[in-house]
């Protein structure tokens, strides 16, 4: 199939549309407001639901109610946005429904700006909302990557019944890169036995978040443990970039700022300087194992963390890691994107 | 290899489309293509401008600081970005908007008429799309008869908004061919 030039916030919409998903509720804030833009013209096309909701509150619930009905679902909002839908996703979490998660990160903190940022890093993949619990989060780095992603998160959210976060800068949301929607890559969704959808002839299903009665929510607690040690198991995503020579300096980073990164790699390379990344897909779960390797290898002179923040998955970083290197690290905030000269200078400074 | 191009102007003058176009040539030359726009504050103050890369390989960083073209259609764009342009690169100055020139001598710069000619042609919306047929024949950045089967797929449901475009991207080519061949100063002098 020929690719087609694409926003990447489109190319979510498009991708949850070819991953089966016919219910989509949202309420608009830049830089990701095309999703819903692409969709309600869409959504139509193929029976799905489009609903703008008066508030990212409001949005964010009817996501948990149609979960809970047996639905495929998603919303998409920014980081302001997805701070206000924090109380649903820590319902849904404990609720254990399938549901979708995109955010486009501007830079904050409180309203902040509209530009890109990867600041949302801590809010993410530690919680976010109140409550134990954790959702596994996808970050791509290209627009391609964000179809992909956008595709097995669904089926990621049915697969564990958790909520899934596509995580990208407002770069991934606002650039254009040519596409392709690969045929038959998620299937239509599966049974859900457990679905609050009309009890006749059936024992009623219930779906709920209180547990009154400590014992029995230190048992479901213990429940979400197990499949978050399922999740840390099976499904760590990680891209090596310039690793095979065992550089002496190893780069961390994600989304858009992995690319820059690979730039300066690249640009490196040519001088005769070999330096290595490792990009986690997923941040969480987290590729602590593969970190945790390459700081274990003599090879391996230092390490260098490059974000749009003020260093959150740092702490990632430094956990994986157990401090075994020495770990710098280099941040724009405010919605500037670090440039490949930068990351260039950054790297020669380490290496003198 | 990779090719960037900026373009840069004021909200309305089509910026973001000729972009698109040009990006839109790239894939169909079968590249690796990607476009960046502006969103930022500056976009809510009526400065408008995108950058598309083209290349062979992937494209790594989609942050461009030094492009290797530049198309200004208003002064404060030439001002702000024509220093950024890499030493043989291309600029394209809208000449009836821009009363000034590039103090460069390392960089091809060609002055292009773009409202005028396209007020000739017929609507001064065809002026980015003059710009970028002086472009595409400056600089080798995708073949000028790819640009032209993108503008008669993409507008192929507005056969004269198609005519006009195509009229526009002619022109601008013609007077980016009369003007004799760029040559790089010696790096000696």
């Amino acid at each position: 199939m020929a690719k087609r030039l694409m926003k990447g916030a489109e190319a979510i919409g498009e991708a949850a549309i070819r991953a089966h998903c016919r219910a989509y509720f949202c309420y608009p804030i830049t830089p990701q407001t095309e999703v819903a833009e692409y969709l309600v013209r869409r959504m139509p096309e193929v029976d799905g639901v489009f609903l703008q909701a008066e508030s990212e509150l409001a949005a964010s619930n009817m996501l948990f109610g149609a979960a809970a009905a047996g639905a495929r679902v998603f919303t998409s909002s920014s980081s302001p946005g997805i701070a206000l839908m924090s109380e649903a996703i820590s319902y849904i979490a404990a609720a254990e429904l399938p549901t979708v998660f995109v955010n486009i990160m501007r830079c904050g903190p409180g309203l902040g700006g509209i530009l890109p940022a990867q600041g949302d890093y801590l809010n993410a993949t530690k919680g976010g909302g109140h409550g134990d619990y954790h959702c596994i989060v996808l970050a791509p780095a290209s627009v391609q990557e964000a179809v992909d992603l956008t595709m097995s998160a669904f089926e990621l959210a049915e697969t564990y019944r958790t909520p899934v976060f596509v995580l990208g800068d407002g770069l991934i949301g606002q650039m254009m890169e040519p596409v392709e929607f690969k045929e038959g890559v998620v299937n239509p969704p599966p049974e859900r036995p457990w679905a609050t959808t009309g009890c006749k002839d059936r024992d009623p299903n219930l779906v709920k978040t209180l547990f009154l009665d400590p014992a029995a929510l230190e048992v479901h607690n213990r429940k979400l443990a197990a499949k978050y040690r399922e999740i840390r198991a099976n499904e760590v995503r990680f891209e090596r970039y310039n690793m095979d020579s065992r550089p002496e300096t190893v780069m961390v980073a994600y989304g858009t700022v992995a690319r820059i990164c690979k730039t300066a790699i690249d640009f490196l390379k040519e001088k005769g300087h070999e330096v290595g990344l490792v990009r986690p897909i997923t941040l969480y779960p987290f590729p602590h194992e593969e970190l945790l390797a390459i700081a274990r290898d003599e090879a391996t002179r230092n390490v260098l963390v490059v974000e749009m923040s003020n260093g959150q998955m740092l702490e990632d970083v430094e956990r994986a890691t157990r401090f075994l290197k020495p770990i710098s690290f280099f941040g724009r905030q405010g919605g500037i994107v670090p440039a490949p000269e930068e990351v260039v200078r950054e790297l020669e400074l380490l290496a003198s | 290899m990779q090719d960037e191009c900026k373009f840069a102007g004021f909200g309305g003058q089509g910026i973001m489309t000729v972009g698109r176009l040009l990006a839109l040539a790239g894939l169909q030359a079968e590249r690796e293509v990607i476009w960046i726009p502006s969103y930022g504050p500056e976009m809510r103050g009526g400065t408008a401008y995108c950058t598309v890369v083209i290349s062979g390989l992937p494209i790594g960083s989609p942050i461009i600081n030094t492009p290797g073209s530049l198309v200004a259609m208003n002064r404060p764009s030439l001002e702000k970005f024509a220093p950024t342009v890499r030493p043989g690169g291309v600029i394209i100055i809208n000449s009836s908007l821009i009363p000034v020139s590039v103090p460069r001598d390392d960089v091809d710069v060609l002055e292009v008429p773009c409202n005028q000619i396209a007020l000739e042609i017929g609507s001064v919306r065809s002026a980015s799309m003059v710009a970028l047929g002086a472009l595409a024949a400056r600089s080798a950045i995708v073949p000028f008869e790819t640009l032209c089967e993108v503008i008669e797929s993409e507008f192929k449901r507005k056969a004269e908004v198609a005519r006009m475009n195509l009229a526009a991207l002619e022109r601008g080519a013609e007077v980016a061919r009369e003007k004799p061949r760029f040559e790089p100063p010696a790096a000696d002098a």
